[in-house]
Parts: structure tokens; sequence; C-alpha cells
């Protein structure tokens, strides 16, 4: 066994999964306020980086223009996305709900293709190509700075969140709807609050995962492995995002390296399979306690 | 907070005016042209038996619901169409039948979320905790500590996750909560429901001395007579969505029509026609006659 080898791998796994842990949180803030299974996730990380792609390489806008703009056009489609097929859903079965996320994926991958067509691109680059190296271990730069990006933006997004009215506004919401609701808290905008930052969240890892490994119309598919990661660690647990995240992106990377690339999903799936087995709640997910 | 004064002999316009409602789910009738006024600074009580619409009274009073006739005015002001979140700034608490506490947070959490709608400190003081924050913060923490935790007696379990409180306990944590809501009203949806009888008692003197102490008004939906009997000055009965009866606990007790509602009709066949139909038509909780 080459512990240096396997060092450098387990890294790069968890670089890697800061990037899993942020789409997972993406995920999470839609889930626990509104109990929506977004399976558009993937897309909706795509149509960030599209938009970024547009707004650096072809308005050639300087980057500190350019990551806002991507990031605040999201928020603006997430916001459209909540107004016009989620809200009408209020009240109906979770199925119809998770069917229409869903459709929404192929309809934005359907946009991506007809806006930009379907072949693969190159994000211009924006991080450091110094050469990472810790102790014995080298790391691609990109990885190591998009995991750097992702773990800063996370723990904004939980300051935020933690100390904020809207965040508390967002948990009270996610526990009891009627309570918030006659406490004051108004629930349709928490609503679209939470699908507005998830889908900045979603741009921030779009950005970052295109431009470590390029764009094309197929990337929603870091989706599955998102789903994943929300699975194994909770639909409603942000820290089961965060582990999961770290947790999911190490395996791949271990299965990659050592018994080959076709094995990276095969493992994760098989993770997924055992969890799910003795934990249906996920690692951090809130079981719900009857009290009769 | 501002003590309301003593309901004063002179007529004054009552707190809240519910006009005509009538709620309607599809052809079920669940409330049909309900009206009644509640004084300021008075308890007022609304009874009937199973299914008899109370709880859809509440659910429209607070905005849950929206009528499909009548109206409903606060201080003067017409809300029938207002949504929930605007009636709990203008002054209506609420409590829920079943228990409805954010659970996962402690006891202080859940008490200090009923201030929410008052707090206007935005992002970025609350990020630094500077101005308005650190000022909102500490108001509220004396407002909430000094009085609301101390009045309900539940000082000991403040730092408590709600989930594990007994249920006597979380009733009163809910109490707190609406307190903290700074309200006018304060709606208590069956708060004795299920309790023993200390924690009965204990909840009777609250709801005597949130009005004493507090000038708040309180309109509740109980079952427990002997309760109702005793701490309400207007009693409101209900039967299958309309009114029957209303007026002081006295004459209310007395009313053919009330005791017909609870005991059935006296006549052993009535009575008998009665259980029959309601057999039948058991599956529909809601069932109109």
């Amino acid at each position: 066994m080459d512990w240096a080898y396997l060092f450098e791998v387990s890294l790069t796994g968890i670089a890697g999964g800061g990037l899993y842990a942020l789409a997972a949180l993406a995920f999470v803030m839609v889930y626990k306020a509104t109990r929506v299974v977004n399976i558009a996730i993937g897309e909706m990380l795509m149509v960030g980086a599209y938009l970024f792609f547009t707004f650096s390489a072809t308005l050639a806008l300087p980057l500190w223009l350019a990551i806002p703009a991507a990031v605040l056009g999201s928020g603006v489609l997430g916001a459209v996305i909540e107004r016009t097929m989620i809200r009408p859903l209020l009240g109906e079965p979770p199925i119809s709900v998770f069917m229409v996320t869903v459709g929404l994926g192929s309809v934005l991958v359907g946009l991506v293709e007809m806006i930009w067509s379907a072949d693969q691109r190159r994000l211009p680059d924006f991080m450091p190509t110094q050469p990472i190296i810790i102790g014995e271990a080298f790391l691609a730069p990109k990885v190591f700075w998009g995991a750097v990006i992702a773990i800063i933006f996370i723990a904004a997004v939980l300051l935020v969140f933690r100390f904020w009215r809207g965040g508390v506004a967002l948990r009270a919401t996610a526990s009891d709807q009627a309570a918030a609701y006659s406490m004051g808290i108004n629930v349709p905008r928490v609503y679209s609050l939470a699908w507005v930052v998830s889908a900045m969240i979603a741009a921030v890892s779009g950005i970052i995962v295109g431009s470590i490994g390029g764009i094309s119309s197929s990337m929603g598919v870091f989706g599955l492995s998102v789903l994943v990661v929300v699975i194994v660690g909770g639909l409603d647990s942000v820290l089961g995002a965060l582990v999961g995240g770290l947790f999911i992106g190490l395996v791949e990377a271990l299965a990659g390296a050592f018994l080959g690339g076709e094995y990276k999903l095969l493992a994760t799936f098989i993770v997924l399979v055992v969890i799910l087995m003795v934990r249906p709640y996920g690692l951090f997910g809130t079981h719900e306690i009857e009290r009769l | 907070m501002s003590i309301a004064p003593e309901a004063g002999p002179t007529p004054k316009p009552p707190l809240l005016q519910v006009d005509g409602v009538t709620l309607a789910f599809g052809g079920v009738r669940a409330l049909t042209g309900v009206g009644f006024d509640v004084a300021k600074g008075s308890i007022t009580a609304v009874i009937g038996p199973n299914g008899a619409g109370k709880t859809s009274l509440f659910n429209t009073i607070s905005g849950f619901y929206q009528p499909s006739s009548g109206k409903v005015h606060f201080r003067g002001q017409d809300i029938t169409t207002l949504a929930a979140p605007l009636r709990a700034k203008l002054g209506l608490g609420r409590s829920f039948q079943n228990i409805a506490l954010f659970r996962g947070m402690t006891v202080l959490d859940n008490i200090k979320l009923g201030r929410h709608a008052h707090l206007k400190t935005n992002v970025f003081d609350a990020l630094f905790y500077v101005g308005r924050a650190r000022r909102e913060e500490a108001q509220l923490r004396a407002d909430i500590e000094e009085r609301i935790i101390d009045f309900l007696e539940i000082d000991h379990i403040r730092h408590a996750p709600v989930s594990a409180l007994s249920y006597g306990l979380q009733k009163r944590v809910e109490m707190a909560r609406a307190l903290a809501m700074q309200p006018q009203i304060l709606m208590l949806d069956e708060p004795v429901a299920g309790m023993n009888r200390e924690e009965t008692e204990d909840m009777a003197r609250f709801i005597l001395d949130v009005r004493e102490e507090w000038g708040v008004t309180v309109l509740m939906v109980e079952h427990d007579m002997g309760m109702v009997m005793d701490l309400s000055d207007h009693v409101v009965v209900l039967n299958f969505g309309q009114v029957i009866a209303q007026g002081t606990p006295a004459s209310v007790q007395g009313n053919p029509e009330v005791i017909r509602a609870y005991l059935g009709s006296g006549d052993v066949a009535d009575l008998r026609r009665k259980l029959s139909a309601a057999s039948t038509a058991s599956s529909a909780a809601t069932g109109v006659s």
C-alpha cells in the first residue's frame, strides 16, 4: 500500500466533496423550507455555469462582474421557477411536485441546448494555476481552489442563515408551517427566498464545477451524485449535506483510484444502498417520532 | 406593551366583530352566518359539540380560511381578506388545538419567534450584531425573560427542547409564544384539552391573569364546561356551523337549544333516530343535517 498515494487521492476526494457539499446545501435549502425534492438541482447548476459563460466569455465582462451577474441571474431563475411551477402546486401530493422538477430538468437542458448548443465548452480560467503541494501530495490547483471557494461560501451561507431573521423564518417554516404563518411569518415569501438562495448556491457550484471540467448540456449528471449525497446525509439536514458531500467525494476518489474509473458510481450507489438499509432517513435526517 | 384600559360602562366598539361569516368547503358548509362580538377586555368562549365548526371559526378569524361571505372586523378595521401574517402584526395571537410548536428548537427560541413579526433587524445588522440588532435583542430578552417566562412559570425549562416536554407544558409554551406576539386578543384553541386537573387549574389561572395583568382580551374554544362557565364573560354556542345561543354563562347554560345540542332532545325515539342517522353518515364528520 502506497500511503502517499492514498493521502493524495483522499485529499482530492475531500476537495471534490466540498463541491458536492455546496450543491447539496442548495438542495437541502429547498427541501427544508418547502419539502420539495428538487431533481433539477444538477440542471440549475448547469444554467448557472452557462450564464457565467455568457457573461465572461461572450460578453467579455470582467470576473468581478461576471460571477455576481451569473449568480443573480440564477436567483431570478429560481424565483421564476418557484412562482410559476412550484407555488401553483402548493397542497398537491409531493409526487406531483417531484414530477414537475423532473420535467423542469429536461426543460432546462432543452433551453441550454437551444441557446448555447450541446457542444462542450470551456469556461475562462480564473483560478490560480500554481500547483498545490501539501506534504508529499500534489493537488490539482483548480480542485483545491474550487474546494476553498466552496467552503468559504458554505460558511457564509450558514452564518447568514444562523443570525439573520430570514434564516430564522426559514427554520420556523421548515418546522411548522401553520405556526410560522400565524406568528406573522410570510410563508410564501420564505418559499421564494429558499428557491432564490438555492438557485444562487447552485450557480456558484456550477461555476466551479464548470471551470474544473468544462461545461456541456449533460453537466446536470453532477446532480445525480448530489442526490446520493443528500439521501446519505438526510434530506433536511445541513450538517448531513456537508458530511455526506465530503464522504461521497472521498468514496468516489478512492474507488476511482483503486478500482478504476468505472467503479466510481458503483461504489457510491453501494454506499447509498447500505445507508438506506441501516438509516432510511439518512445519517443526520430527522425521523419523525409519533407520540401517541 | 400598552396596558388596555378596563372595559368601562360606556359602550365602545368591540375589539373583534364576526359578522355573518359563512365558510364552505365544496358543498359542505362548515359555518353558516356566524356572528358575534368580542368585547375589549373580555373572556369570550366558543363552545359546541365536536364538528360544530369551532376550529373552522378560529381559522377564519386568524386568516387561514377565507369566508365565502361575511366580514371580520378587528379594532374597527375590516380584516376579512388580510393574510394571516398581517393579522398577526395587527395583534391577533393564537394557539393551536394540536400543539404547533417549532420542534427541534428550545422553549426560549420558540417564544422568541413569537416576536418575529415585530422585529425590524435586517441582514447586515444581524450579521454584525450592531445597532438595531443589539437593541432589539436586549429589549426582547428583557421582555420575554422577565415578563412572559416568569409569568407562565416555565423558567426551569427555558433551554429544554420543546419536544421533550409534557403535553401540559407544551400548551403553556404555546401560550407564551402567543403572548410574545404582543397580541391585543389571544385566541386559545382548547387550552386545557388533555390536561389533568392540576394543569387545568394552572391554565385557568393564567388565562384570568392574562386578562387582569396584561389587559389582553381572550377568545377561546374549550370543551371543559366547568372552566368555560367559571372564566367566561360571554359564551357563544355553535352547533352544525351555526350560532344557536350566546350570552352570559348562566343564560347559555339554561338555554333549551344548548341542552338539546349537547344531550339530545330527551325524547328517546328522537335520540335513537339521531343515532342511526349519525352512524350512516359517520364517515363524514362534518355531516350537515
